[in-house]
């Protein structure tokens, strides 16, 4: 039963959503302080490497290494983050341009890549991973042992950050400071909340999970550096958080909803299921679902209603109000 | 110090920011260099002996630029109209395929060349701008950010250039021969459907393929269309403010589609260009054209070009170059990867340096006597 195909689906649906989860966390922590980051696919892949690079180059335990390696990818995507956060808010720059140039910097042909292959990262299976927490006499209880007890400690975390970030957003004064600084800069500002700190911060805080959504790659699903191992997650994430119309919980239904249609592609080739065109429509299944998914989120329409921060990608100057 | 909207933004701004973001680019990317161990002099006299001083490297350099002229094109025709295509990428494969099968099939049957080369262009033309039609019709009637879409339709296009090879027996694959049998190849064009080149010189290896002649008449074109004409004007009022532009009665989902179809023909004919100028067979290879990132490459070129099409080819070349001498280079003391960010560099410095095009940074407190006026 475990073995069935929908299990396994669900299942490593859970492990491939997990980075989806992380990056559509900070992507919308960004986002409702009003500033949209297109760089996430940049900021994970540059996570990637480096959580990797300290697994690989630090004599330690596994659980020692495996943390370090985590707080260097948040590191590392929160560098990232800053610069897009400069030209955003300090420079005025367009956060579009800005966000693509953060991913042509950091992404598959650049920063990410020139730091694997100049610290020699390619070809070697890494030195530690995440693996199950739960004994394996629990992961072998029939569907709800793969899905929920099968799983590594990023995932359970993964969890508890849905659950704070939601709980931050709805429930504290600072989350409500955030939202306000999203909405309407002007009043927050008039109201003594300092828009240019928000932003930052949570411009900053968006980076560090896009790093460790990079670090779930390569220390997680796959324990090894390939250039532009992320495949796009990054952009799937940017999607996830329009179809969650903004709010924690959801991301968490999106992300494992996107994280089954990868998983779908090699286990139906792996079972040698063919039905037509097999390799291009599971292989593109992922990327066609999400322009569908974002349809008819856009047609749906009313998007201001449904969560869309109103300054979202608007700079603000206190001057030109 | 303040910082103020400037009223008049004077012309040699437009060319010095620029200028001035290459040169602090370069400064910039050789502290990563040096924070990496490399020896950041050297490396850049490798460069421009790569780029441009070898036997041969100009050539390359018009190699690389040529379809960077045309990914470029296509990103500034878009950005203009602040329609964020960014599926240049996938509309170039588009463009690829179906001028591949055009050249094949009209190549094949005897047509003359200049028939089967216009015939390549024009599929090249529609095969791109019907890929970016898919997220110009999502944005004109669904409000689907383009963004978002247009970049997942690059992955999907991927995977159809791989497919078309390696997983099926497609019209496009070789079938015949014995390499075919051990490795998925694509047909080679017959030589009617070779486009030619102008020779520069010679001895130096330089030629000029027909594809960079047909990327300046491109921007000329695009140039005039943006201009001169009164579509480049709605397209412009419709960037700037779409609610004045409704007003005004302009139709702006007619406008959204033409835009995006022009901005994906031209990427189209960058694919073509690659199949006609260049390879001569439907380049699928994973580590070949996937891995050359023209289509993202191009929106580096677009913006450093203030989206200016003439300036676009002048940009193409210089990035051109620098991809060229990237791809030379590539090892030890040159691990790939250092473009990209280079590049990533340049972008950031042109981003940044625009705040100086529209505003003006002051040091001290006086108003000067024009602007109080205008205030």
């Amino acid at each position: 039963m475990n073995n069935s195909l929908l299990v396994v689906v669900l299942a490593s649906g859970v492990a491939y959503g997990t980075p989806l989860l992380y990056g559509a966390l900070g992507e919308l922590l960004a986002e409702r302080s009003g500033v949209l980051n297109l760089g996430v696919e940049g900021m994970m892949l540059v996570g990637a490497v480096m959580g990797f690079w300290t697994v690989q180059r630090l004599h330690a335990d596994t659980g020692i290494s495996l943390a370090a390696a985590i707080g260097v990818a948040a590191l590392a995507g929160t560098a990232m983050a800053a610069i897009h956060a400069f030209l955003v808010i300090t420079l005025r720059a367009s956060q579009i341009v800005s966000g693509l140039a953060l991913t042509i910097f950091a992404g598959a042909a650049g920063l990410s890549s020139y730091l694997g292959n100049d610290l020699n990262l390619a070809d070697n299976p890494a030195r530690h991973s995440f693996n199950a927490v739960f004994p394996a006499s629990m992961q072998r209880w029939p569907v709800v042992g793969p899905i929920l007890f099968g799983q590594n400690v990023l995932v359970y975390a993964s969890w508890a950050c849905v659950l704070a970030v939601s709980l931050y957003l709805s429930r504290t004064r600072l989350g409500l400071n955030v939202r306000a600084v999203g909405e309407a800069p002007a009043s927050a500002d008039a109201m003594g909340i300092n828009v240019t700190a928000y932003r930052y911060a949570h411009t900053l805080a968006g980076g560090a999970f896009a790093g460790i959504a990079g670090a779930t790659f390569t220390l997680a699903i796959t324990p090894q550096w390939v250039s532009g191992i992320t495949g796009g997650a990054g952009w799937i994430a940017i999607a996830l958080v329009i179809f969650a119309f903004w709010r924690p919980a959801l991301c968490l239904v999106g992300a494992y909803f996107f994280g089954a249609l990868q998983a779908l592609s090699p286990q139906l080739q792996a079972r040698q299921i063919h039905l037509g065109p097999t390799e291009l429509w599971t292989n593109s299944l992922p990327y066609v679902m999400t322009v569908v998914v974002l349809v008819f989120v856009s047609a749906s329409g009313a998007r201001r209603r449904l969560g869309a921060p109103a300054s979202l990608g608007l700079p603000y100057v206190r001057e030109e109000r | 110090m303040r910082i103020e909207r400037r009223l008049r933004q004077p012309r040699w701004l437009f060319v010095a920011v620029p200028a001035g973001s290459l040169v602090f680019a370069f400064f910039a990317s050789g502290l990563v260099l040096l924070a990496t161990g490399h020896d950041a002099v050297s490396s850049y006299r490798q460069i421009v002996d790569a780029a441009f001083l070898n036997s041969g490297a100009l050539g390359q350099t018009l190699t690389q630029a040529t379809p960077l002229a045309f990914t470029g094109l296509a990103a500034a025709a878009a950005f203009r109209m602040r329609l964020f295509n960014i599926g240049a990428e996938g509309q170039l494969f588009m463009g690829a395929i179906a001028a591949d099968a055009a050249g094949l099939f009209l190549g094949g049957h005897g047509w003359p060349t200049a028939v089967v080369i216009f015939a390549m262009v024009v599929a090249g033309c529609a095969g791109g701008a019907a890929w970016a039609l898919i997220p110009g019709l999502l944005r004109a009637f669904f409000k689907t950010n383009e963004i978002i879409t247009s970049l997942m339709l690059n992955y999907v296009a991927a995977y159809v250039l791989t497919y078309l090879i390696f997983n099926t027996q497609s019209y496009w694959r070789e079938t015949k021969g014995f390499n075919a049998s051990v490795f998925p190849t694509s047909k080679t064009l017959p030589d009617v459907a070779f486009w030619p080149s102008a020779t520069l010189h010679a001895r130096g290896g330089i030629a000029l393929p027909l594809g960079a002649g047909i990327a300046v008449l491109v921007a000329l074109l695009l140039w005039f269309l943006y201009t001169r004409t009164r579509f480049g004007f709605e397209a412009q009022v419709l960037g700037d403010s779409p609610r004045a532009a409704r007003y005004a009665g302009m139709r702006t989902r007619r406008k959204i589609l033409a835009v995006m179809a022009i901005s994906g023909a031209v990427a189209g004919i960058g694919g073509a260009s690659q199949v006609g100028d260049f390879s001569h067979t439907l380049d699928a290879d994973p580590n070949g054209l996937q891995k050359q990132y023209y289509g993202y490459t191009g929106i580096v070129v677009a913006a450093l070009a203030r989206y200016n099409p003439l300036a676009c080819v002048v940009v193409a070349f210089l990035i051109g170059a620098l991809q060229n001498a990237g791809n030379t280079l590539q090892g030890a003391d040159f691990p790939s990867g250092l473009v990209g960010v280079m590049q990533g560099i340049i972008l950031f410095s042109a981003l940044g340096g625009e705040l100086l095009v529209r505003y003006r940074v002051r040091v001290g407190r006086t108003l000067p006597a024009a602007e109080a006026e205008a205030a």
